[in-house]
């Protein structure tokens, strides 16, 4: 049975028929002092799938335990028992300025890009996120269609953190997961020690 | 009382259910017309900037400066008597001209802020144009502004038309943050000198 207000359609056959926006919230996870943050399609309530075309993960006050430690992300094509390690290529421009106004630049970073590496792609300078009470990182990456089996993947980020108590600190990274196995799972983390805080959310953005 | 069409629930509890709402909630939209300052206040004008999202975008569309010069924003701490917090930001930009020379990245020491209080610009050294099509257009993200633990860090993207002849496609990056562990309850635009011609604002928070 249709929901009619005032002429209009407003649900019908088991969906919206008018516009709630397109990006909707899939699920947030909250670090406590947690070794790995982890979005697995088919799990809790994940969904990593053709559902949506495009992924969008925000990542908010994300503090680490271990002072000077990056914060990455790695990915799976696995159905189970899950191993974050598919090859990727990409490129980082970085962009940093010190608190007494010396040290400022915009360059490509080397020091975090990576070329057909399975390793962690870090969003952050692989060594430097500062873990002051008040230091974090906070930026969002973009997932396009991860479940594709004919294309690559491709990914997008920005990032805004502190480093070593002194300095902000960017990067945005584009990039490229090389496989044509659906991607399945993201996992984020710090180079070592735990997440001590923070939130990540993982939105669907629709197609229609 | 739920709704439920086909089997799916789509309201109950007085929520739309998991899975079906959009999350980029317009908060408010505001439009420039010859106006000196653009405001967002927390409880002001139906204006939502709290710890009710923790992730909040304004989104800027044809702003038009009546005379040549920058575009910036500042933030509050006292919702809107004072915009005036410390940041520390970084700026760079890629320009390419109309004639198709000048294709470069810069960084911008002008324009960046060192535990600064002023407004930061969100177009670069070369002022933005005055011709009736000139215009910037972009977005500024802020994270979790509320925070009373942790500095609130913002990211933005605004390209536009410089000034110029020939003119120059300017795409300018800014990053920073606001270096306070006070609550930002307000956040204000507005050109270096003139009013903002014409324009509009939007307030997003991201549920």
């Amino acid at each position: 049975m249709a929901f009619v207000s005032n002429g209009t359609t407003i649900a019908d056959a088991g969906a919206f028929s008018a516009s709630l926006g397109s990006m909707v919230l899939i699920k947030t996870l909250t670090a406590s002092s947690s070794a790995t943050l982890s979005f697995v399609n088919g799990s809790s309530s994940v969904v990593l799938d053709g559902t949506y075309p495009i992924y969008k993960f925000v990542f908010i006050n994300m503090h680490p335990e271990t002072n000077g430690k990056g914060f990455g992300v790695n990915f799976s094509d696995d159905t189970s028992s899950h191993s974050y390690d598919l090859t990727k290529t990409s490129s980082v421009i970085e962009t940093y300025h010190a608190e007494d106004g010396s040290e400022s630049t915009v360059g490509y970073q080397t020091g975090v890009h990576l070329a057909q590496s399975t390793g962690i792609q870090y969003l952050t300078a692989e060594d430097n996120v500062g873990n002051g009470n008040d230091e974090c990182a906070n930026g969002e990456i973009y997932l396009f269609n991860p479940a594709s089996t004919t294309y690559i993947k491709h990914y997008s980020t920005m990032c805004s953190y502190n480093s070593n108590g002194t300095h902000c600190n960017s990067m945005r990274i584009s990039g490229y997961i090389n496989t044509t196995a659906a991607v399945t799972a993201a996992q984020f983390k710090f180079k070592s020690g735990n997440i001590d805080a923070g939130t990540i959310k993982l939105y669907g953005i629709k197609d229609s | 009382m739920g709704l439920i069409s086909n089997g799916t629930t789509l309201l109950d509890g007085g929520s739309i259910s998991s899975g079906l709402a959009g999350s980029m909630n317009l908060i408010k939209t505001v439009t420039a017309s010859s106006s000196g300052t653009i405001s967002f206040v927390h409880g002001s004008s139906s204006v939502v900037f709290d710890n009710t999202y923790s992730v909040y975008c304004i989104k800027g569309i044809n702003i038009h400066n009546s005379t040549s010069d920058e575009l910036g924003f500042n933030g509050s701490i006292d919702t809107g008597s004072n915009y005036n917090v410390t940041k520390t930001t970084t700026h760079f930009y890629v320009i390419h001209a109309d004639n198709g020379t000048q294709g470069h990245l810069y960084y911008n020491a002008s324009e960046d802020l060192a535990q600064a209080t002023g407004f930061q610009n969100l177009t670069s050294a070369s002022q933005m144009g005055t011709n009736n099509d000139d215009c910037a257009d972009g977005e500024l993200w802020i994270y979790n502004p509320s925070s009373t633990t942790f500095m609130k860090h913002f990211l933005a993207r605004f390209p536009y038309m410089d000034s110029r002849s020939p003119q120059y496609v300017y795409d300018c990056y800014t990053t920073g943050y606001f270096n306070t562990t006070s609550a930002i309850d307000a956040i204000q635009f507005k050109m270096g000198s003139g009013n903002i011609d014409s324009g509009t604002f939007k307030l997003y928070g991201v549920s």
